[in-house]
């Protein structure tokens, strides 16, 4: 019956909802006073929830931040948590404004699916973890493998790529919630856990006994993971998109959580432009003068987000490297404010 | 009832009168066909509307995925699959899978609701006791627990492959699932399949001879020892002269799994076993109100000609209860079917699982695809109802009889 009543919710939303899809975001979130954001289920680092409900995460900042930029208040976020199937079809029916949910960017996904990525929060890809008993070193090692992975994700499909490509068999049991996904592994079911490599270690936190599981050295595929939002809404997509690259220019300036007031008293004009000292760019998204200096006074710049949350100041402790800026060895770059 | 046995006249407009209800007029009437025009127009005008809707926000519509590659493994197939298989091809799969638990789910949960619902009425003490605790606490746990408890708790407790139980030789029990040897058939199958065909059909003959004389001249003729030996002697008799007709490939672990052998998953297993253990509690129910539906005078006419209590059950009670227990068992099939759409939580392929699961996400086509699924189990439900009421129907008029 609640099957029935999902496939009856999901035919009606697709008919009615889609009168929204036209330019209102911006409104109708500043209209509600709250920003709906779609993130995991619970992934340590990235998304996920505390034992009192208080969200964090480098995803969860990026809603803070937008929550920040377009309502003046970081916490006025309603977190919807998803799995990775129903992800799309959330953020599709209109029941979120925005996806932050470590969630690869792909044509498809950029196409079909009527979204849009804004750009890219972290760089990762897609790793395998073993148990350490098994003594395996390379994933080369693993013909004949059971391999426990999340239903509606890229690595779902990766996996038979690589082990195509290498001549190697493999077993691959789909599961829709992490939760689920990882408690078989841990059970047996599976010889490897795979998933994109930031999140196998996010979840191996999780795990009863940590360390007794090890992530193979090899990356199989490219999973830049970023926020989305609808097509058809091109202001609120450069809202989202913006605010993503005021945090990665505030990194790239020395724009910080504790000395934003005052930079934006600096006479610099870069610093002066981007928080708010002069012209009116923050208004022309529709948003603020000041709505650099919100954002990162909510959550500070990038590397701070992603040192707090995911790098050497987390449990995680994942070295920056593909994520470093484009200037100090990574890949991280924003267009200018300007 | 009386008005049905006249013959009516042949008045078509009359007669679409009578369609229209009993009382209807030709208002009535007019108005429902303005009701049905209503309801096409609406129907036309959701279609129509959902189209345009997709568009605006640049979904992608239409059919033509069906025949994209899907480019995800699954992990049984019964027909052949590749990753590199359409969608539809992935429907095909999950719709074998779905079909395959639902179709020995019901076979087991009725021998079971069947057992445990006699057993409830058992004169000893304690199967009833133990029958009727059985019934309530199935009933009384959600499905979705017990799916999990055997998968986890009970298969997910048994050991890895390399430390596999082997209860007999050649089959190996481990978290991976249960592998038997597989038979391989050989040159002489088919002689020795056609000896086993010929000796089923002597010891039938020999069955239907021995029905005869007893009921024609009252005697008693043992024919069982001929049967037996032409259903096993006759096939074992050419396998000797033509060589067996079956080999077995034997599992044996390589790597990390069992290779050779046929292999039945945990995630089957796990599904199958709480899906029929949990209906099998309601159609307990169902046999128990059967057989209480029989009056007690049929009970006390068995047993003054002497009968046993399983003679009496099986020839008196047991067919007459049927007329009760029958109808609502389409229900439960139902739900079983339907409750197999649980098998997501457990990683088992089932339809709903990989169709509008993970083929969903990844075309993001929900509309077509859910209405593919609805109208599937839609499908499903009406072969089921339809095969039922024949059964029913059947069985009710040898009741009469
Ligand atoms: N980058 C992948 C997502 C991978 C994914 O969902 N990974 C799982 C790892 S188990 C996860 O994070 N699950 C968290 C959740 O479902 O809450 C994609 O976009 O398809």
């Amino acid at each position: 019956m609640k099957r029935v009543c999902m496939m009856l919710s999901v035919l009606a939303a697709a008919a009615v909802t889609a009168q929204a899809a036209s330019a209102q975001t911006l409104k109708s979130v500043t209209d509600r006073g709250m920003l709906s954001c779609g993130v995991s289920q619970g992934l340590p680092g990235f998304s996920s929830p505390d034992d009192k409900g208080n969200w964090t995460g480098l995803d969860v900042d990026v809603c803070r931040a937008i929550a920040a930029a377009v309502l003046n208040d970081p916490t006025k976020v309603k977190f919807v948590p998803l799995s990775a199937k129903d992800r799309f079809t959330a953020l599709q029916s209109g029941e979120i404004d925005v996806l932050s949910r470590n969630s690869t960017w792909t044509l498809s996904r950029d196409t079909a699916l009527g979204l849009n990525y804004t750009g890219v929060t972290y760089y990762d890809g897609q790793g395998f973890m073993v148990r350490k008993a098994l003594k395996v070193n390379s994933a080369l090692e693993l013909n004949s493998a059971s391999i426990c992975v999340q239903t509606g994700t890229t690595n779902e499909q990766n996996v038979g790529d690589y082990f195509k490509a290498n001549n190697m068999k493999y077993e691959l049991i789909a599961f829709a919630t992490a939760d689920e996904t990882i408690k078989s592994y841990e059970l047996g079911r599976c010889d490897v856990f795979t998933s994109d490599v930031s999140q196998l270690y996010a979840m191996r936190l999780k795990f009863a006994a940590p360390n007794d599981h090890t992530v193979l050295p090899e990356v199989i595929s490219k999973e830049p993971l970023g926020p989305l939002v609808r097509q058809g809404d091109d202001q609120w997509f450069d809202i989202v998109k913006w605010t993503l690259f005021a945090m990665i220019n505030a990194e790239e300036l020395g724009v910080t959580q504790k000395n934003v007031e005052e930079m934006a008293k600096s006479g610099k004009p870069e610093l002066r432009r981007m928080l708010g000292g002069d012209g009116n760019l923050g208004e022309t998204l529709g948003l603020s003068k000041d709505w650099v200096v919100r954002i990162v006074k909510a959550v500070g710049n990038y590397g701070e987000a992603f040192d707090r949350n995911v790098g050497a100041g987390s449990r995680l402790g994942i070295a920056r490297g593909l994520n470093k800026l484009w200037n100090q060895g990574g890949i991280q770059y924003a267009p200018p404010i300007r | 009832m009386t008005g049905e046995a006249r013959k009516a006249p042949f008045r078509p407009l009359a007669r679409l009168k009578r369609i229209g209800g009993a009382r209807a007029s030709w208002s009535g009437l007019a108005a429902q066909a303005v009701l049905l025009a209503v309801l096409a127009w609406l129907a036309y005008e959701m279609v129509a509307n959902v189209r345009a809707n997709l568009a605006a926000q640049g979904i992608a519509s239409g059919f033509g995925f069906l025949t994209h590659s899907a480019g995800f493994a699954v992990s049984q197939a019964l027909i052949p699959y590749e990753q590199t298989d359409s969608y539809l091809r992935v429907f095909a799969v999950g719709l074998v899978n779905t079909l395959v638990v639902s179709a020995i789910g019901i076979v087991l949960a009725t021998i079971l609701g069947f057992v445990v619902g006699l057993g409830r009425l058992s004169p000893n003490w304690l199967l009833a006791r133990l029958a009727g605790g059985y019934v309530e606490l199935i009933r009384n746990l959600p499905l979705l627990y017990q799916i999990l408890f055997w998968y986890l708790a009970v298969l997910g407790a048994l050991p890895g492959p390399r430390q596999s139980l082997s209860p007999l030789p050649g089959v190996f029990l481990s978290n991976r699932g249960i592998v038997v040897p597989e038979p391989v058939p050989q040159a002489s199958f088919a002689i020795v399949a056609a000896a086993l065909a010929l000796g089923i059909v002597i010891a039938l003959g020999l069955g239907f001879y021995a029905r005869r004389t007893l009921f024609r001249q009252g005697r008693v003729v043992r024919v069982w020892p001929y049967a037996l030996a032409a259903v096993i002697g006759l096939p074992l008799a050419i396998a000797l002269l033509f060589g067996a007709p079956l080999t077995f490939d034997v599992p044996e672990l390589r790597g990390f799994n069992f290779a050779g052998g046929v292999r039945l998953l945990p995630e089957f297993a796990a599904l199958t076993i709480a899906l029929s253990t949990y209906t099998a509690a309601f159609i307990a129910e169902n046999v128990r109100s059967g057989v209480l539906a029989v009056s007690r005078g049929q009970w006390e006419a068995g047993e003054s000609l002497g009968l046993s209590r399983g003679q009496l059950l099986r020839l008196i009670v047991v067919p007459q209860a049927l007329r009760v227990t029958l109808p609502p068992l389409a229900n439960q099939y139902l739900n079983l079917t339907k409750n197999s759409s649980l098998a997501v939580a457990i990683g088992y392929p089932d339809l709903f699982s990989v169709f509008a699961g993970t083929a969903l996400s990844q075309t993001g086509q929900a509309i077509e695809i859910i209405a593919i699924t609805m109208a599937v189990y839609l499908a499903i439900s009406l072969v089921t109802t339809t095969i039922m009421n024949v059964f029913n129907w059947r069985v009710a008029r040898r009741g009469q009889a």
